[in-house]
């Protein structure tokens, strides 16, 4: 029986290379500059420079991008933004492989069938929006808001949001929440009330003694920690590493400890028992501002660093000395919470037992220790348009997903089930190539897509989920476009940054905010956007004593530095139900859960299988970098490699820069092959692959067939009972060698 | 003559994270053609798991004082600047790749259009007083530019009682990158 034929009416189509036949006079054949510029090299009196903000990653740096002849030929960062300071990381600078990518959406595309094949045609805006439009009202008025949903990645749907709103849709997911930054926000908001930021509440700067769990700055960009951990070296800041992986930035540690993986919640116990039983940790921190002590005692007094040695196969010395060493330089110490969190689907409690660690040794608002950065408060106009009322602010069934970030009320694979179980009818998709995002997996997420009755997808490049859109918006790049204002940021010095067009819209993709506004003027709901998103801007700075005007000279207002510390003997007041820091959680408690966290293993490799871990390179942010062609053109960016410790490289007869495929416990083997590191920087018993390689989609000409697909090996995911996040660290691999 | 500059830099490999951000800023604005990259970063790993060191480095043209590119270069297309760097007069080069051959460093490669290229020190930005593209880039602070006849109080400071080492001195090149060790330890 062929499933889909039965269930589903919708085939992937390949974006006719047709319609994107003008896109060659845009190619940089080899042996060109790929900036728009000549070979003359830059000359910074003449240029027209914008200062505007990446969307390269979520850090959102301030770049400021030099224009000459209509072209930018390069972006630097902005010297007034506080998160770049002038400083960019590779992927900053290469915002010009995305703007001149030949592979760009040109037109909207309409999904057609003649004689029982199915293509798309090239549309009008007025035609597409139109049917954007009728579509999504149609399923509204049929069966109600809550069968319409989106999925989103990337600042610029903000306007997408305003437009639902109007007809009372908000079942709005961030794939990146639940397979990154979630548990860390939800940790931070039961352990000391309030949520973690961007960048995150650590006095990096100031510190002195570092501890990070598998997080992998160096390798991860985040431009402002990298330039403030860089300082605390120079300054003489040491680290202690925990990963089963020799990263980069173990690379710069005083300790390294190759830790096997899934045991790290074991490995925090550990660190507890020392704390608590050799009397380092703060006495009178913990005694005046927080509860569940004796609770967590209870939890850990078995913990002991030989019992942990055993779990972790970190020798127990080890442990006794990152903790004792963490408290002899407390409160300038942190554990960091990381980003990318979720690992197993007990995220949430390992993040929770980081800050507990964290409160342990009393560095909560101290220098060096874990802060809270304030945002710039920006008052916002009120809407003329009042929304109709939401049905719910959150849909999610799990009982701590947040409940108090409207963009977010719903996990990713809650909506892939509900568009499979026909719940969801219609789809719009921003930004989020869901074949590729590791939300229930590749398969699961296919069948989402063919399953709905309609599907709406606005992206920039041609990515394998644009080919199963009824309709395809192709939206300007960042470069090219206003956003909303962003203030959202939590950082040592509140700010509020302007994205603005460096360049106008190539093709004939539009801003986002043109592509909103034409859709609610479609549903004759008239004044719900601005006259002109300038316009719009404008009274919102002028409501904070700014202008547009005033803000395109830097692209950023900045307050003054604020007091992140605090005083001795004040009650901290927080937002927890006790107003303390909460060491056992209350509300965990309450919901069934446990109130502190406990280690349970996870599951072994198969015999011959060697778990499958995940990360980043630094000049490339999966998805959004996938294409880039001029981030790719260096040697270490081409492709991703599969690291393999020497002593199983041997056992499996191995060679460097061998091409293999690998397999997956479930049988799953990977589409291309991957070439084999053999390294000493890795446990033998793991293996690391890059996410966001081996793409499928062959309209993506530079990403397609590069390197492997971390994403197609991932047949299992852990999620979190919680919060809902997805942990896919328990997927195991072993090697097919080439015939 | 007290006024005549003398351009190398110090780098500092102890907080370079081998980000590459240095290779991709200079081959915007230089225009490196694809394919090709002016500084490039290695990273190298000593020792056996789990007893490991790392250390990352931006690398690029020496810019030496005792140039075999400039020695072998028959055209004199290769020339020593007024400022200590080494640069190329494409006008005079005939891409016949002595200097390629002789540098080594294999910081040169020749450009599609047909002469050896490689790092200027971004000699068209010093001119306007600015530094080159990759320091001004650098998130961790690694690159320094430094005027080695009149070297800065931080580059001092940054060399003063650490293990700095250049590369191939036996080689005679007198060349002017100075490395920081990563063996260096924090704060050291």
């Amino acid at each position: 029986m062929d499933h889909w034929q039965n269930f589903s009416r919708r085939d992937f189509i390949k974006i006719s290379s047709l319609f994107l036949a003008g896109s060659a006079a845009m190619s940089s054949s080899a042996g060109q500059a790929f900036s728009g510029l000549g070979q003359s090299g830059s000359d910074e009196n003449s240029d027209r420079i914008v200062y505007s903000f990446c969307e390269h990653c979520f850090w959102r740096c301030g770049i400021a991008a030099h224009v000459r002849d209509g072209k930018v030929y390069k972006i630097v960062g902005s010297e007034h933004h506080p998160l770049s300071q002038g400083k960019l990381c590779p992927r900053g600078t290469g915002g010009i492989g995305l703007l001149y990518d030949p592979d760009r959406l040109q037109h909207p595309l309409i999904r057609e069938t003649k004689g029982g094949k199915q293509y798309y045609r090239k549309a009008s805006w007025d035609e597409a929006t139109g049917m954007v439009a009728e579509k999504l009202y149609g399923i509204h008025e049929k069966y109600g808001p809550g069968a319409i949903a989106m999925l989103h990645h990337g600042f610029g749907v903000s306007f997408f949001k305003q437009m639902f709103s109007q007809i009372g849709v908000n079942k709005f997911a961030k794939p990146s929440y639940d397979l990154c930054c979630g548990p860390a926000r939800q940790a931070s908001v039961l352990t000391y009330g309030y949520p973690s930021g961007t960048p995150e509440g650590f006095d990096i700067k100031n510190s002195k003694y570092m501890i990070f769990f598998g997080t992998h700055f160096g390798e991860n960009m985040h431009n402002t920690a990298v330039q403030e951990i860089s300082e605390g070296i120079r300054r003489g800041a040491k680290i202690a590493v925990f990963d089963p992986r020799f990263s980069t930035i173990a690379g710069k540690a005083e300790h390294w400890l190759p830790i096997k993986p899934g045991t790290d919640i074991a490995m925090m116990q550990g660190l507890m028992h020392v704390l608590i039983s050799e009397n380092l940790y703060d006495r009178s921190f913990v005694q005046h501002h927080t509860v569940g002590f004796g609770e967590l005692w209870d939890s850990v007094r078995k913990m002991t660093p030989e019992k942990v040695a055993e779990i972790t196969e970190i020798p127990a010395d080890a442990i006794r000395t990152v903790a004792r060493e963490f408290a002899f330089n407390a409160p300038a110490a942190f554990v960091h919470s990381g980003r990318r969190t979720n690992w197993y689907g007990d995220a949430l409690q390992r993040i929770r037992a980081i800050h507990i660690l964290n409160a342990l040794v009393g560095n909560f608002k101290m220098p060096g220790g874990v802060v809270n950065f304030d945002k710039f408060v920006l008052k916002k106009p009120k809407t003329a348009h009042a929304h109709p009322p939401y049905e719910k602010s959150v849909y999610s069934r799990y009982p701590f997903f947040p409940d108090d970030e409207p963009s977010n009320t719903i996990a990713s694979h809650e909506i892939v089930q509900q568009a499979i179980s026909g719940e969801i009818k219609a789809l719009m998709i921003y930004g989020v190539n869901l074949p590729e995002t590791m939300t229930l997996g590749r398969e699961t997420a296919i069948e989402a897509l063919r399953k709905v009755d309609f599907m709406v997808a606005v992206d920039v490049l041609p990515a394998e989920v644009t080919g199963y859109a009824d309709v395809v918006l192709p939206e300007c790049t960042y470069l090219e476009r206003y956003d909303a204002l962003d203030a959202g940021r939590n950082f040592r010095t509140p700010f509020v940054a302007l994205r603005q067009p460096a360049v106008p819209p190539m093709y004939e993709s539009k801003p986002g905010n043109q592509i909103a506004k034409m859709i609610t003027d479609k549903w004759g709901m008239h004044g719900v956007f601005p006259a002109s998103v300038e316009a719009g801007l404008d009274k919102t700075l002028k409501m904070t004593g700014s202008s547009l005007e005033e803000i395109k000279k830097t692209g950023v207002i900045v307050r003054p530095e604020t007091d992140l510390y605090r005083k001795p003997g004040v009650a901290l007041n927080l937002k927890t139900p006790s107003g303390k820091i909460e060491l056992a959680s209350s509300r965990l408690r309450a919901a069934g859960f446990d109130a502190v966290p406990r280690y349970t293993p996870q599951p072994e490799a198969p015999a011959g299988f060697y778990r499958m871990l995940t990360g980043r390179k630094p000049m490339l942010t999966f998805g959004r970098t996938a294409n880039n062609r001029f981030l790719g053109d260096v040697a270490t960016a081409k492709e991703n490699e599969v690291w393999v410790n020497t002593e199983t490289a041997a056992k499996h007869d191995l060679n460097n820069d061998e091409y293999v495929h690998l397999k997956n416990q479930a049988g799953v083997v990977s589409e291309f092959p991957v070439k084999v590191k053999v390294t000493q920087r890795i446990r033998p018993d793991a293996v690391f692959m890059v996410h966001g390689f081996g793409h499928t989609a062959a309209k993506m000409t530079w990403a397609y067939k590069r390197g492997a697909s971390h994403n197609q090996l991932i047949s299992r995911t852990d999620i979190d009972p919680a919060m809902g996040s997805v942990g896919f660290q328990n997927n195991f691999v072993t090697f097919i060698k080439e015939a | 003559m007290a006024n005549k500059k003398n351009y190398g830099m110090v780098i500092d490999t102890r907080v370079c994270v081998g980000c590459s951000a240095c290779v991709y800023a200079c081959k915007s604005e230089n225009a490196v053609p694809e394919g090709y990259c002016r500084d490039w970063v290695v990273q190298e790993t000593k020792g056996n798991f789990p007893k490991l060191t790392m250390e990352n480095r931006s690398e690029r043209c020496q810019h030496c004082e005792n140039a075999p590119c400039v020695t072998y270069c028959p055209t004199r297309a290769s020339h020593y600047a007024e400022d200590g760097t080494v640069q190329i007069n494409r006008s005079l080069c005939t891409g016949c790749k002595a200097c390629l051959a002789a540098c080594p460093y294999d910081a040169r490669y020749i450009h599609p259009d047909g002469f050896a290229d490689k790092c200027s020190l971004c000699h068209h930005r010093i001119e306007q007083g600015l530094k080159t593209a990759c320091v001004s880039v650098c998130p961790t602070g690694s690159l320094h530019l430094v005027d080695f006849n009149d070297p800065d109080e931080e580059a001092q400071k940054l060399m003063a009682g650490r293990i700095v080492y250049r590369q191939k001195e036996h080689a005679g090149t007198g060349p002017s990158l100075f490395w920081i060790s990563a063996s260096n330890k924090p704060g050291a």
